[in-house]
């Protein structure tokens, strides 16, 4: 949900500078998201046989994903029989087509929605307000980004970048909340107050799927405030939005994503509310729109399939060094992060050519993904897909090429040394100046008089 | 035993007593150790760039320089992973698996090959130790933090071998340093954020030097430190196993 | 192969099928077991749901007679709470509730009494599905939830949940509640009490 609709000019690295300007607040964000980390590794410690219970996960994702079009069949089939309406958008635009066509039909201008980060992937709230439907992000931290008119920075910690003094200005705008008043438990009282009455006259209902069961044909969606439910429960039509590869076999395999889910996400043991979704309420319609926007086409290649693994927990995004430090924004996309970094380049090169870069490859995402996705080395993997498809800029594509040149000769390559050590003892000031991106804020290494090659040959070379 | 050194390219240009240091730990705990002299580069800097292919040469070199050794050892996790993970050459495949198979961190081949218990070794400072995380996470050098699994750290083994050496607690013990080869400039302010935290860490828990296995990390941290006018210096762990 | 104007006349559902069927990888089959060692005695089945409710903001109340429910729940809910009770064993103290098929009438409860199926001792949660939840809105529109578990009905681990689930009756809907709702979206600053029940109430009923 790009609400600014500003097109984006800046990459990963120049919106982190800008967010790297406030080094208090830096450091605040990245307490936070580490004090996260901390609290998933000690749940994790509570389940002496997590890594395998991880292994597990992956082994029934790398299934789903061999047989994927059986088990769409089958879910689609179960939920029919359950008395569900199965839909199915090729793209983001039919997505939001058929969410409108449904919401057109029943008149309803009101909407709620829950968290779904598969309608963000589509920007449904833009397109629906374009057409004007009303609607409501009830989840707490997406309302109040909804609120200030910005994306989610976070996927299941959506304004994890707003201090409570900012939740509470916002609030004293939107809601009349007291100026000066940044109380959580105020604040929060006051959002169910301001929600409550919202849920109450919103007779249709969005909501995410976190997994669908396709020998059952129901749908499990996972809160802590119980937003999804009382927004099903009060509406007379539920919409409920997933992307295709959120399908898992059977209903017991729900016993190893919900024991993986909150643990990784935010330390829980599980969410407050795990609902199952099988048949809609007496006098309710309900409806699931499968989405591909990308997937089936993501799903035929090798090196970038096992990304659709994705449960969306967003262990990733808070043991990431660098998205602690550069927060989700500086991401821009709907879903940042290492996940987010290798699945934007695969909608839009071009755009998102600077997120694979945007990491040190150090692989603590992929220890931390609970279905073992190999990110770290997927990040490798797109950066030679972007090189070879020209999205690398042409000065770093030279400086490699000259490097490649002076490394592969080893005369050369001593020659180039020796010269490059010349200058950093004689003439520093051709290195350490403001052209120089490592100067700026660190010193250069001191050149020594000789490299080891060459006190190799004088000391030890036999002659 | 037939060993060969690897040494990196910046190793070899700015720190070159790393290489002495492994070349003189090596000899002194017996063994004969090649030194072939026209090794460059393991390409590891084209191929995190994306142009896997510029580093065509720099594999052909490789294979030319360190084919038909019993082991290949190198003072740097990141250079050893990236050997490990990505040397082919078409022609000499045969000789690629090998060195693949054959190519060793320092610390892995002291405890694991020479499995090493003692060694005459002083250094009487308090040491923080940085655990780089391609060898941490690529090559298994110690247990990451990540995963829930018995603990075990070979760099820390070894450190625990040297007389009068206190080693540091840390409130991150494996959190990125932020180095990442070209993402050290191409992402300065996260690069740069994340090395002055880690100093910090080190820092606060006393430490009057910063060590690890990899000295791109340490020069990075080095970078920040002198820029602090810090009096903690970094050193490479062959350095400290080679004290005294 | 598919020509371009077959793609034309085919649906979106075709077309994604057929992608899918192109592109997926060889058939790699299920785990084996998915089940992990689960074995808990008893009392330490309840010791552990016992404690790790509480840790995540819920009541426990160890009782060994209905009486005792119904009577905490006359001191703790007295008038003009509006409670909901749908506990055949309670409906002496607390008369049934008889619900309209309009769930925003129960915006104003304050209590809805409801018996849970059973209760998972690694998480807290408690399984309940329509078939006892009267509306389904109930327990999440309610001010405050009380839910009641029999002691020797607590399983170890999810994995076990839905091993109990397989052999009862299919449900429409169904949910594990563990705790009351809550949200940190406020500066990791935990609030009991979000858009569902402020409270709840772990009735844990042994010897019945």
């Amino acid at each position: 949900m790009e609400a600014t609709a500003e097109p984006k000019t800046k990459d990963h690295a120049a919106l982190a500078d800008t967010f790297n300007k406030d080094e208090a607040r830096v450091d605040w964000h990245d307490k936070t998201l580490w004090f996260i980390r901390q609290k998933r590794d000690k749940a994790a410690w509570q389940i002496p046989d997590w890594e395998h219970l991880r292994e597990t996960a992956s082994q029934i994702k790398h299934n789903v994903l061999s047989n994927l079009h059986h088990y769409l069949e089958t879910f689609e089939k179960q939920a029919q029989q359950n008395g569900v309406t199965v839909h199915w958008a090729a793209d983001a635009e039919e997505h939001n087509r058929i969410v409108h066509g449904i919401i057109q039909k029943t008149g309803i201008t009101r909407v709620v929605k829950s968290k779904s980060m598969l309608t963000e992937e589509c920007h449904l709230n833009d397109y629906l307000a374009a057409q004007g439907i009303d609607v409501v992000d009830t989840d707490l931290g997406e309302r109040i980004v909804q609120l200030a008119g910005e994306p989610p920075s976070h996927i299941v910690l959506p304004c994890i970048h707003w201090k409570k003094e900012e939740i509470g200005q916002l609030f004293h705008k939107h809601l009349g909340t007291p100026e000066g008043n940044s109380d959580p438990q105020f604040l929060a009282a006051a959002a169910r107050v301001h929600l409550r009455e919202r849920f109450m006259t919103s007779p249709v209902a969005i909501t995410g799927v976190n997994f669908a069961v396709a020998e059952t044909g129901e749908i499990v969606v996972c809160t802590n405030e119980g937003n999804a439910d009382l927004g099903v429960q009060l509406a007379d039509v539920h919409i409920a939005c997933m992307g295709i590869e959120k399908i898992i076999p059977q209903r017991k395999h729900l016993g190893v994503f919900l024991r993986l889910l909150a643990r990784s996400a935010t330390g829980q043991p599980i969410t407050t509310y795990s609902s199952h979704f099988r048949k809609p309420r007496p006098g309710q319609h309900m409806h699931i729109v499968l989405v591909d926007n990308g997937r089936s086409e993501r799903l035929g290649s090798e090196d970038f399939r096992n990304a659709l693994k994705c449960i969306r927990c967003g262990a990733c995004m808070n043991t990431c060094p660098v998205y602690r430090r550069s927060g989700g924004h500086s991401y821009h996309y709907a879903i940042a992060g290492p996940i987010g970094s290798i699945l934007a380049p695969g909608l839009d090169m071009k755009k998102n050519a600077d997120l694979p870069f945007a990491s040190t490859l150090c692989g603590s995402c992929s220890n931390v993904c609970p279905v073992k996705i190999d990110i770290h080395d997927q990040l490798y993997k797109w950066r030679q897909v972007l090189a070879k498809n020209g999205y690398v800029s042409e000065t770093k594509k030279t400086g490699m090429k000259g490097m490649a040149f002076v490394l592969s000769s080893p005369g050369l390559y001593r020659f180039s040394g020796a010269i490059g050590r010349w200058f950093s003892r004689y003439l520093p000031f051709m290195v350490n100046n403001s052209l120089n991106p490592w100067y700026k804020q660190r010193e250069m290494p001191q050149a020594p008089k000789e490299s080891f090659g060459e006190w190799y040959r004088k000391n030890k070379k036999k002659s | 035993m037939k060993v060969a050194i690897f040494i990196p390219c910046y190793v070899d240009q700015f720190y070159p007593q790393v290489g002495i240091a492994t070349l003189q730990l090596l000899e002194k705990l017996g063994v004969e150790v090649h030194y072939p002299e026209k090794q460059t580069c393991c390409g590891q800097p084209m191929a995190n760039s994306g142009f896997e292919d510029l580093a065509a040469n720099c594999n052909d070199l490789f294979v030319e320089n360190f084919s038909g050794y019993d082991y290949i050892v190198s003072p740097s996790g990141s250079c050893t992973l990236h050997i490990k993970d990505h040397l082919h050459v078409e022609k000499h495949e045969a000789e690629a698996a090998h060195i693949r198979s054959r190519i060793l961190e320092l610390t892995e081949f002291l405890t694991d090959v020479l499995k090493i218990d003692k060694l005459p070794a002083r250094f009487p400072h308090k040491v923080g130790l940085h655990q780089s995380c391609h060898g941490q996470r690529g090559l298994h050098t110690s247990q990451m933090s990540e995963l829930v699994a018995p603990g075990f750290s070979k760099p820390q083994h070894l450190l625990r071998l040297v007389q009068g050496l206190e080693l540091i607690s840390l409130d991150r013990a494996d959190e990125c340093c932020g180095f990442g080869g070209t993402f050290c400039v191409g992402e300065e302010a996260v690069s740069v954020k994340m090395g002055k935290d880690r100093v910090a860490d080190h820092l606060h828990h006393g430490a009057a030097y910063i060590t690890g296995g990899d000295m791109s990390c340490l020069m990075h941290l080095e970078g920040i430190l002198r820029r602090q006018h810090s009096t903690t210096k970094v050193i490479h762990i062959a350095e400290i196993l080679n004290a005294g | 192969m598919v020509s371009q104007k077959q793609k034309e006349v085919m649906s979106s559902r075709e077309q994604i099928l057929a992608n899918i069927k192109k592109n997926q990888p060889p058939l790699v089959s299920l785990p084996a077991a998915t089940q992990s060692t689960t074995s808990g005695l008893p009392d330490e089945r309840v010791h552990k749901f016992v404690t790790v409710l509480q840790a995540i903001g819920g009541q426990v109340v160890p009782v060994n007679s209905w009486d005792a429910i119904a009577a905490y729940v006359s001191k703790q809910f007295p008038p003009p709470a509006r409670t909901i009770n749908l506990v055949q064993e309670l409906a002496n103290d607390h008369p049934l509730a008889v619900l309209e098929n309009d769930p925003h009438q129960l915006e104003s409860v304050t209590l809805a009494l409801l018996k849970g199926h059973f209760a998972v001792a690694e998480n807290g949660a408690v399984w309940i599905t329509d078939t006892r939840l009267g509306d389904r809105a109930l327990p999440f529109i309610c001010e405050h939830l009380a839910l009641i578990v029999h002691a020797d009905a607590i399983v170890p681990t999810m994995h076990d949940a839905y091993e109990r689930i397989a052999g009862e009756a299919p449900y429409e809907f169904g949910t594990f509640i563990a705790g009351p709702s809550k949200t940190a979206d406020i500066e990791q600053s935990l609030v009991l009490g979000a858009h569902g029940a402020k409270t709840l109430t772990l009735f844990l009923l042994s010897g019945n």
